[in-house]
């Protein structure tokens, strides 16, 4: 069977349908690529040319084709090894053709376009088993939107094919630099997760840093200079307008976070020298404090049901990483390895924690779980910094900055089994992403 | 008087074009104008009008005072160097009532973002308290952080380093920010 799915508009007010349930099944165990820390084989998938409009088809084809194998788990069968194409979107597999050429997955499509609307529709198939792998599904779109349908297509397959949840159909906000390293020039993009279509937020007038999403993708936080001072600002990235939630002149105010409602921010609230963080409700504007040390308390991210927050404070004589509950409390430590951790991220699955660590004079970003345990780093260089977990919490993007007058930030991703570190494909540098939720 | 020096450096090279052409000798070696003393720092220079700008002047505050005060690496308490010229900037500063000042501090690009904004708001205020405690009315100095946004020096090394942790005293007669 088939199912249909509308895509809402992209970042619209009112999105009419839900996140797509998972569809059944077929009898036979499914086709699956395991995700463990060991050595993988990547999973060998033919995605012969898409039906329908011949030109759009191909676009639509080699996004869906980039998402899979950007994630090192599948690669692709080039087309020169391919058997003949069915000749219609819906005439019968040969699975033995298919097998002959070693395809463990097949995946067939149809993209149709009708004036200012695109439809896509895709099926997956086992190959060995000779199996649809799960129903055919439908996606009718704008077609200003025909890579956030090529993006759901990729997710259902990746979904499928590894259990995981999807995170293809995303977007990450994040800074732009230009200029010498002493007067760089910032402002403030969205794209897609892959880097594509770019949109700015900001002009490049104000300096600006660290722009976080809120969870439904719809805001963004960052820290401005535009009063010439550190002070937070609130973006709708629809209307692409701002203003400012915190203004006090005798306090900066920077490093903000989404509580994961949404309703409430937590920020670094710097007084005399001295910074804590805040709690901050986004509609009212009534605020309090939730440390009160001499210490630096900053980078705070909150727990994904809310009730916690991990933080960065330098109160043991180094940066180290903190837990404390939006009630008080004494903040636990959990960070007690050698060297300086920073910009701790909770992931959204709730059982790791992201961030930087600061060994000698090298930087990793690392993993562990939220007590402290299990350790373990994915990368290394001259400076790597700030963390943000893919909506599925299989992958973490982050800052890599190379040394030297003429050193620059790009952004990257890496597989939290260390694997698949590549840089995203940008044409200028770029630091600080945030990655924003699962699209509807 | 400003010209006695150059009139005779005019002279020789009238008398001998060719000489003149040759590279420039080096520099002369800056020479502090202020004086240690008990009672404080004293000026004891002479003010080159025009050049660098009148004493009671913001150029005159960067060039002569000194706007910057380093700090070693993770620190934010002032050196014995630092708080000379610190010393020298309060002087100046209760000098000339109608200039407000704000601080900026910085850091060195091998931290975190956010750590280094506040790090750099820990120097900014170090900063600040001395002043203040100099005898410069806190409602005239405000500060601010860059953590590693605007660095002196662009180089990744600690010669780089040691000029990026810093903050530095902007001054301005017209209440900029205040």
């Amino acid at each position: 069977m088939f199912h249909k799915l509308t895509l809402a508009p992209a970042l619209a007010a009112i999105l009419a349908v839900g996140a797509p349930a998972l569809p059944a099944m077929g009898q036979t165990a499914p086709l699956r690529i395991e995700i463990t820390d060991g050595v993988i084989e990547p999973m060998s998938i033919a995605i012969p040319a898409f039906h329908g409009d011949a030109e759009l088809a191909a676009r639509v084809r080699q996004v869906v084709a980039d998402n899979l194998t950007g994630t090192g788990l599948f690669r692709e069968i080039p087309a020169e090894a391919h058997p003949a194409r069915p000749a219609g979107f819906s005439d019968a597999i040969s699975y033995e053709e298919w097998r002959a050429v070693n395809a463990q997955a097949l995946v067939t499509a149809e993209v149709t376009q009708a004036g200012e609307d695109i439809s896509v529709r895709f099926r997956l198939f086992d190959v060995f088993t000779g199996q649809p792998q799960g129903d055919g599904m439908q996606f009718d779109a704008r077609a200003a939107d025909w890579r956030r349908a090529a993006h759901k297509i990729a997710d259902q397959i990746y979904t499928r094919l590894t259990g995981e949840r999807p995170y293809f159909d995303s977007r990450v906000a994040f800074v732009q630099e230009t200029g010498p390293k002493n007067a760089r020039i910032k402002r403030i993009g969205v794209m897609d997760y892959d880097g594509a279509n770019i949109r700015w937020m900001t002009d490049g007038a104000s300096l600006v840093l660290a722009p976080k999403f809120s969870p439904d993708g719809r805001q963004i936080l960052f820290t401005s200079y535009d009063s010439g001072f550190p002070q937070i600002r609130l973006l709708d990235v629809a209307s692409v307008t701002s203003r400012p939630l915190t203004q006090d002149p005798g306090a900066m105010a920077f490093a903000p976070a989404f509580s994961p409602d949404g309703r409430r921010i937590a920020y670094s609230r710097e007084q005399g020298g001295n910074s804590d963080i805040w709690l901050m409700d986004v509609a009212t504007g009534g605020q309090r404090p939730l440390t009160n040390a001499p210490s630096i308390e900053t980078s705070p991210s909150f727990s994904p049901d809310g009730s916690r927050i991990v933080f960065e404070s330098d109160r043991s004589g180094t940066p180290q990483l903190y837990i404390m509950g939006l009630d008080g409390g004494e903040p636990q430590r959990i960070s007690f390895g050698d060297g300086r951790y920073g910009t701790p991220a909770w992931s959204p699955r709730g059982d790791m924690i992201a961030f930087t660590k600061r060994i000698g004079d090298r930087f990793h970003i690392g993993v562990m779980r939220t007590d402290g345990s299990g350790e373990k780093m994915l990368t290394e260089s001259f400076l790597d910094e700030g963390p943000t977990w893919a909506p599925n919490g299989r992958v973490v993007m982050f800052t890599r900055v190379t040394p030297g007058g003429t050193g620059e930030p790009r952004l990257h991703s890496v597989d939290i089994t260390g694997r698949n570190m590549r840089p995203i494909e940008l044409d200028f540098a770029a630091s600080d992403p945030s990655w924003g939720p699962l699209l509807p | 008087m400003t010209h006695a020096a150059t009139k005779p450096a005019l002279i020789a090279c009238l008398l001998a074009l060719a000489a003149c052409a040759q590279p420039a000798p080096p520099a002369p070696p800056v020479i502090d104008p202020y004086a240690q003393t008990a009672a404080g720092a004293v000026f004891q220079g002479n003010l080159p009008g025009g050049v660098i700008g009148v004493e009671g002047s913001a150029e005159f505050f960067r060039a002569q005072v000194g706007d910057t005060v380093l700090f070693p690496a993770d620190q934010t308490t002032l050196t014995p160097e630092a708080r000379a010229i610190l010393s020298r900037q309060a002087a100046w500063l209760n000098r000339h009532g109608n200039f407000t000042a704000i601080i900026q501090g910085h850091a060195e690009e091998t931290g975190t973002r956010e750590y280094n904004l506040a790090l750099g708001a820990r120097r900014a205020s170090a900063v600040q308290e001395y002043l203040v405690a100099q005898g410069v009315a806190p409602g005239r100095i405000r500060t601010l952080s860059f953590g590693k946004e605007r660095p002196a020096e662009v180089c990744s090394d600690e010669s780089c380093y040691a000029r990026n942790r810093r903050a530095v005293t902007v001054v301005s007669d017209g209440g900029v920010g205040l």
